[in-house]
């Protein structure tokens, strides 16, 4: 398997911030890991989509935006709502099932919602997210809000109609929208190249007459940069910008994958393009980071996701008699 | 003054863009052509093309925009050519407006408006012509509206605005012309049934369109002596079952009439309301009349036999009656 060259060369950072982008990864993987391990002993259910492998994007991107931007994503977002500033406790009770999660359980690991950081979910049609996205633009035009939204997605949503009609209508309109691609190269099980005729992604945008980025995903330092070059743009008033990042998602697409559709040194040969020990190498060559930093960091997700696991297992169940309520508003 | 559904709509637009700057139409053709059926004539002209927008043929993404937009802060109100152009617009409407305020555990709504042109009698065929409002109607998270009447048209509008969840209302192409004398002073009831025409044999329970089709089969029952009491539903979620049921107690005898097709039909689940809640209140076996299960042809005399009529709504009625 051939894949690119690990990501290298300098980090364009104060210390403070290259770590701030490390401690970030590490605390998605750390709360995934645990996420994976709950699944399993069953205090999890449903879907459950990781994101392990590909934090260098939620992580490089969510720096780029700013408080009162808009979010949306997709049902792969337990990394961009964490970043975004969702407290782990609030996730991990959501995945919980529990009273005291971000979404009250009725949402679970795919329909994380927090109106405070203003991430419009967690949304698990293929695409959906797009038209909304294009609609809290127009919104923001309308009522003269200065403000960006950033609208993740992955390369099986180009493929929908979505897709398509949300650029032409934000690019017609000159809206203020970040369309963000992470290309893993799947769209569950199917390759890229099995279910697209044209496999640069950034042509399907570009003929919507919208600029367009295509960067290493792995890298969190190309990651950010692109995405300042974005918001940068939209924020302008410049109208949309479409930005690609490769990346790979290591595990399986959710808990019941048994991954026949690739190869396992495929993924060997992707890992070795992790995000994570890529990014701390960089910064120990540089000096910017000691392995005993590294490990206080490490220590101090894994205290939170722990924190964050007690408090969801300390938490309460919605009575069934409020099963109806929030179906519209009371009256 | 009389005026026509369509400019008592008009009227409606025009009040709520005046009313709240929040408010914005968006949808096809609606600006510079005037609007398929010339509901939004003139707005442009009046509110702007930022106000009043023309969109793209992209029922996915400029509905899907509305709710968005709503989700930002506006007031949206989109228009949708036909209910079967709807079609390519059910995502956002039924896996996002629906799903929002619960499934984000009440953080978030939707105070979109979806208008939606629906119904057939006008020889445009299949693809322009059917009804869906039943199945918008088995949604929860949404409201669904039915304006039979003139002052319907004119005042349901408002409090659907008002509404913080996401409301659609269905307008059936037929009653656009429709015109009346409407009061002055302006309802804003959007929860209830309302009785069209009292009466004491037979409950017939209709919406929409059929509404003045079952109006004029009233009209010839009573000519032969049958008292039948006209329900519009107005409301088609949620349903004012009270209203269908205080109705069908007093007469014993009950007919929906209904423009969705027969198997699944709104009159299918009315009908089971009646049957749960009013069973022993019956002298006679529930019924109803819908659309014939085909797909809604050209030809006149075939479209005609397709659809409700005064005359199979009398004739449907009389069998309660045994007569």
């Amino acid at each position: 398997m051939i894949v690119a060259p690990p990501p290298a060369g300098p980090v364009p950072y104060a210390k403070d911030l290259s770590i701030a982008f490390l401690r970030d990864m590490v605390r998605i993987r750390r709360f995934e890991e645990k996420c994976a391990q709950a699944y399993g002993e069953g205090r999890i259910r449903g879907f459950l989509h990781l994101y392990i492998g590909e934090e260098a994007v939620a992580v490089g991107a969510m720096h780029a935006l700013e408080p009162a931007d808009n979010v949306v994503a997709t049902y792969r977002e337990h990394g961009h709502a964490i970043v975004r500033g969702l407290s782990m406790d609030r996730a991990m009770a959501e995945m919980y099932g529990k009273r005291e999660g971000c979404s009250r359980g009725h949402g679970g690991s795919m329909h994380l919602f927090d109106a405070a950081t203003r991430l419009f979910g967690g949304n698990a049609i293929v695409g959906g997210g797009l038209p909304l996205a294009v609609g809290l633009g127009l919104a923001d035009r309308m009522q003269g809000i200065q403000r960006v939204t950033a609208c993740f997605f992955g390369e099986g949503a180009m493929a929908e109609g979505a897709f398509h009609e949300s650029l032409n209508l934000a690019a017609l309109w000159k809206l203020p929208v970040l369309f963000l691609c992470e290309n893993n190269l799947y769209a569950m099980g199917t390759a890229l190249a099995r279910s697209e005729s044209q496999t640069d992604l950034c042509i399907k945008a570009a003929s919507y007459n919208v600029p367009t980025l295509s960067v290493d995903g792995q890298d969190v330092v190309a990651v950010h940069e692109a995405t300042l070059q974005g918001q940068r743009h939209v924020r302008e008033g410049r109208g949309p910008f479409f930005v690609e990042y490769r990346t790979y998602r290591f595990r399986a697409h959710s808990m019941f994958d048994s991954e026949l559709y690739r190869d396992k040194r495929e993924v060997e040969a992707w890992k070795t393009r992790g995000p994570l020990h890529t990014f701390s190498a960089r910064l120990k060559a540089e000096g910017k980071l000691t392995e005993e930093e590294f490990l206080a960091l490490d220590k101090a997700a894994v205290a939170e996701v722990d924190r964050a696991v007690a408090f969801a297992e300390a938490g309460t169940l919605e009575p069934v008699e409020d099963l109806l309520k929030d179906v519209v508003a009371s009256s | 003054m009389k005026i026509s559904y369509r400019e008592a709509m008009r009227q409606a637009l025009r009040e709520a863009l005046i009313a709240d700057p929040r408010v914005f139409l968006m949808g096809e053709d609606i600006g510079l052509y005037g609007g398929t059926y010339a509901v939004t004539k003139g707005l442009i002209d009046e509110f702007g093309p930022e106000r009043v927008r023309d969109t793209p043929l992209s029922e996915l993404a400029f509905v899907g925009a509305g709710v968005g937009a709503a989700l930002g802060g506006m007031r949206p109100i989109v228009e949708v050519m036909t209910v079967n152009f709807s079609l390519l617009s059910l995502d956002p409407i039924v896996n996002s407006a629906a799903c929002f305020r619960h499934m984000s555990g009440g953080q978030f709504h939707v105070p979109v408006v979806i208008r939606i042109s629906t119904g057939a009698g006008r020889q445009v065929a299949a693809q322009h012509s059917h009804s869906f409002e039943n199945w918008y109607a088995s949604i929860p998270g949404i409201k669904v509206l039915a304006p039979a009447t003139v002052a319907d048209a004119r005042d349901m509008l408002a409090p659907a605005l008002a509404d913080p969840d996401p409301v659609v209302i269905f307008e059936h192409v037929q009653l656009y012309n429709l015109e009346d004398e409407v009061p002055d002073e302006r309802a804003s009831d959007i929860r209830s049934a309302a009785v069209r025409r009292a009466g004491r044999d037979v409950s017939l329970v209709t919406y929409g369109g059929s509404l003045p089709k079952t109006l004029e089969a009233a009209r010839e029952l009573a000519k032969e002596g049958i008292d039948a009491e006209v329900v519009d539903l107005r409301v088609l979620r949620p349903l004012d079952t009270a209203t269908v049921l205080a109705s069908v107690r007093k007469c014993r005898r009950a007919v929906v009439v209904d423009e969705t097709w027969r198997t699944g039909s709104l009159a299918a689940e009315v009908m089971a309301r009646i049957a749960e809640s009013a069973f022993y209140d019956l002298d006679a076996p529930l019924a109803r009349v819908c659309s014939e299960e085909v797909p809604i042809p050209y030809a006149k005399h075939l479209e005609d036999a397709a659809l409700p009529q005064a005359a199979k709504i009398a004739a449907a009625a009389r069998a309660t009656l045994g007569r």
